[in-house]
């Protein structure tokens, strides 16, 4: 599909779907069922925002939503107390699949929330948002609910320092800009169009990621969209813009170990595709610096990307969504 | 004379169960409504908001007005009696501050959360509220978001609406978020003042021996601390606040200096801003300085007597959601009933701290008793159980 025409086709922007009169009744004559999920680490802060939000707009006033779930990573402080008195399901991502080793990684939490929930839908929203509104998740599933040829629907959002009229700055952040957005245009130029493709807010169908291994660190979003690309092609993904979106901000050397697990995550898929050719090793140890007055001292930090396989190949996810035929594999 | 609790509120954990979910509802519109910004005079934004819920409620007549009000209306049955409750729509925060809001377990906390985005909150459920519970009014209620209340909005809105309204209003509710227990059937009489200090760049600082704004302002504020308050008629004056100055060694050439009278009595409050002008004049001659003392705002002392019947139905509903109530005097949108004539009464919806600061935060369990408690009113105004025999 020719990237342009694909931005123009499958780019949205919220607004269009805040009838959700409308989108309810679409979703319900097809029959469909929408999970949120919320992946969780100690956020009592803005965990119970996002709750009230969610379930008062989209599952109340507009039954939108089927189920709204909270899959947390071990937190030590009340975020799951405080997701539970809002009525949010609170699962703890050990106690899901527990015959399975359990790793500790927003990405396990996104796996392990196929198995969990029942959507034939599933929107992700991180839980670090202090602008939370209901667009976050419609503006997400809608395209998914108007157009069946869409499978993968990716947030953007607007970035406003300082602009003037009629040019209006769309990028993605930092890693993007100068990791993403390089790579994709050396080595998958069909994905630029995709403006922000390492936010954490997208909405999928279960068709989808059932079908696609998770890494359970930084690359589980760059992972998906090389993952997709390669077995449904451009036209299966669309992006809203979702205006504004205030979090907190991660410093540099954070953004350093997430290029680190995105690169790793990055450089297997290019490899499988037969994109470049890898020696048989390479190092899973980041190395930072930081000085003391006249003393720098090396910083190793392991990052090493592991990936959870396919759901559809779990036997406990066979079984439980009674699936007959051999898993295909990807 | 005690009123009688209406049936539909006497069973609390039935109406608490019944309730429940749209307590959810009203949460989130609460979250909705803090996070708009809206300092006085500028309320549009929170004014859509508003009239999309009463629209999604099916109100009737949601509009606007020439303040800037919001306004819905749900019909009564007969219709020949009106209802107003009221919530201000402003805030004393200006856009600029962060207005996002946290939700803890058991508390809100955000700028303007209690004063008074939860008094707004609560008239935008109360229509699915009543619908819930199958309570069909006789009398037509009409849900005010009152525009340009606070500071020199001197509550312009609901005095522009109960002096142009077509629709005679028996009885009115003020809805204030804090504090759930508080009772307020009478206005004190409040004058708002503003102390402009001035010069010109080319003044002669070794003329009048003066050192600039904040020795002035001082002057000033020393004077009327002297001023003589009667312990009856209650009488206070507040010192609100005092701006000046930009640096350790630049002498301020502006400054204002703002402050409030109030009184049971309409006497006392124009003897005492006599007494402040007089010192303003001293002052201003003594140091040969032009300052300005401005009124900002002033309501007359009125309202309902303590044995009115709507005051003894505010204390019968809390008292049957057992919650200890207590009267204060209010300086709000009761001003305006009172001044038209009308019994009205301001309650509170549930419990709070830190009024007026960024991180002020309310109590999310006792909104479901302050709701039962304004159902409760509203259904015994509405029956005539709080008309004067």
């Amino acid at each position: 599909m020719n990237p342009d025409k694909w931005l123009k086709n499958n780019t949205f922007h919220h607004s269009e779907f805040s009838d959700l009169k409308t989108l309810v009744k679409l979703k319900e004559k097809k029959g469909l069922k929408i999970s949120l999920c919320i992946p969780t680490l100690n956020e009592e802060k803005t965990i119970g925002k996002e709750i009230v939000i969610f379930k008062s707009e989209l599952m109340t006033r507009a039954p939108l939503l089927d189920e709204l779930a909270v899959i947390d990573s071990g937190s030590e402080d009340r975020t799951l107390e405080t997701a539970a008195s809002f009525g949010a399901d609170t699962y703890l991502a050990a106690d899901i699949l527990p015959n399975i080793e359990a790793k500790r990684g927003k990405g396990e939490n996104l796996w392990k929330a196929i198995y969990q929930l029942k959507g034939d839908i599933i929107v992700y929203i991180d839980a670090d948002i202090k602008n939370i509104h209901p667009r976050f998740v419609y503006g997400l599933v809608a395209p998914l609910i108007y157009k069946d040829e869409v499978k993968y629907v990716k947030a953007f959002y607007d970035r406003p320092l300082a602009f003037t009229d009629g040019i209006r700055p769309s990028g993605g952040g930092r890693v993007t800009e100068i990791l993403i957005r390089p790579l994709f245009s050396l080595f998958y130029p069909e994905l630029t169009p995709i403006i922000q493709p390492l936010s954490g807010e997208y909405a999928v169908k279960r068709e989808v990621l059932e079908s696609i291994p998770f890494p359970i660190g930084y690359g589980v979003e760059t992972s998906h969209l090389l993952d997709v690309y390669k077995q449904w092609g451009l036209q299966a993904f669309a992006q809203t813009d979702l205006d504004q979106r205030v979090h907190r901000n991660q410093p540099t050397r954070d953004l350093g170990k997430m290029a680190f697990g995105i690169l790793q995550a990055f450089l297997k898929r290019a490899e499988a595709h037969e994109l470049i050719k890898l020696k048989d090793h390479y190092a899973q140890v980041l190395k930072q610096y930081q000085a003391h007055n006249n003393n720098y001292e090396s910083i190793e930090i392991h990052i090493r990307e592991e990936e959870r396989p396919p759901m559809i190949e779990i036997p406990e996810y066979r079984k439980k969504y009674n699936i007959k035929d051999q898993p295909s594999g990807t | 004379m005690e009123s009688r609790i209406p049936d539909i509120v006497a069973d609390l954990s039935e109406i608490e169960s019944r309730i429940h979910d749209l307590r959810e509802t009203l949460l989130a519109n609460l979250v909705m409504i803090s996070e708009i910004p809206a300092p006085t005079f500028n309320e549009r934004e929170r004014v859509e908001f508003i009239l999309d819920k009463f629209t999604e409620s099916n109100l009737q007549n949601t509009s606007t007005d020439e303040t800037g009000n919001a306004l819905g209306l749900l019909p009564g049955t007969e219709g020949d009696r009106n209802i107003l409750l009221v919530s201000h729509l402003d805030t004393l925060f200006s856009e600029k501050i962060d207005h996002s809001v946290s939700v803890e377990s058991n508390r809100i906390t955000g700028a303007g959360i209690g004063h008074n985005a939860v008094g707004l909150a609560t008239l935008t459920v109360l229509p699915m509220i009543l619908e819930k519970l199958e309570i069909k009014l006789k009398s037509n209620l009409i849900l005010m978001g009152s525009a340009r209340s606070l500071g020199k909005g001197s509550i312009g809105g609901i005095r522009f609406f109960l002096s142009n309204t077509k629709y005679p209003i028996k009885a009115g509710i003020c809805v204030d978020g804090v504090k759930l227990g508080k009772i307020s059937h009478s206005s004190v009489g409040m004058m708002r003042f503003e102390i402009t200090f001035d010069l010109p760049d080319d003044y002669d600082w070794k003329r009048f021996g003066t050192i600039g704004a904040i020795p002035t302002l001082s002057e000033i504020v020393t004077q009327i601390q002297q001023i003589p308050i009667p312990n009856k008629p209650r009488t206070t004056i507040i010192l609100g606040s005092m701006e000046c100055g930009t640096a350790f060694n630049t002498i301020p050439t502006e400054g204002v200096l703002r402050f409030e009278i109030r009184s049971e009595s309409e006497e006392m409050v124009n003897n005492l801003k006599y007494k402040i002008q007089n010192i303003v004049a001293e002052v201003s001659s003594i140091y040969g300085i032009d300052i300005s003392l401005n009124i900002i705002a002033q309501r007359k002392p009125g309202g309902i007597p303590f044995s009115h019947p709507l005051t003894n139905c505010a204390r019968n509903m809390l008292k049957h959601v057992g919650i200890k109530s207590w009267i204060q005097p209010d300086t709000s949108e009761l001003s305006a009933f009172s001044d038209k004539g009308i019994p009205a009464i301001t309650i509170g919806m549930t419990r709070g701290m830190r009024r007026d600061q960024i991180y002020e935060h309310v109590e999310i369990d006792p909104i479901t008793k302050g709701l039962i408690q304004l159902i409760g009113m509203i259904v015994s105004i509405d029956r005539g159980d709080c008309d004067e025999s």
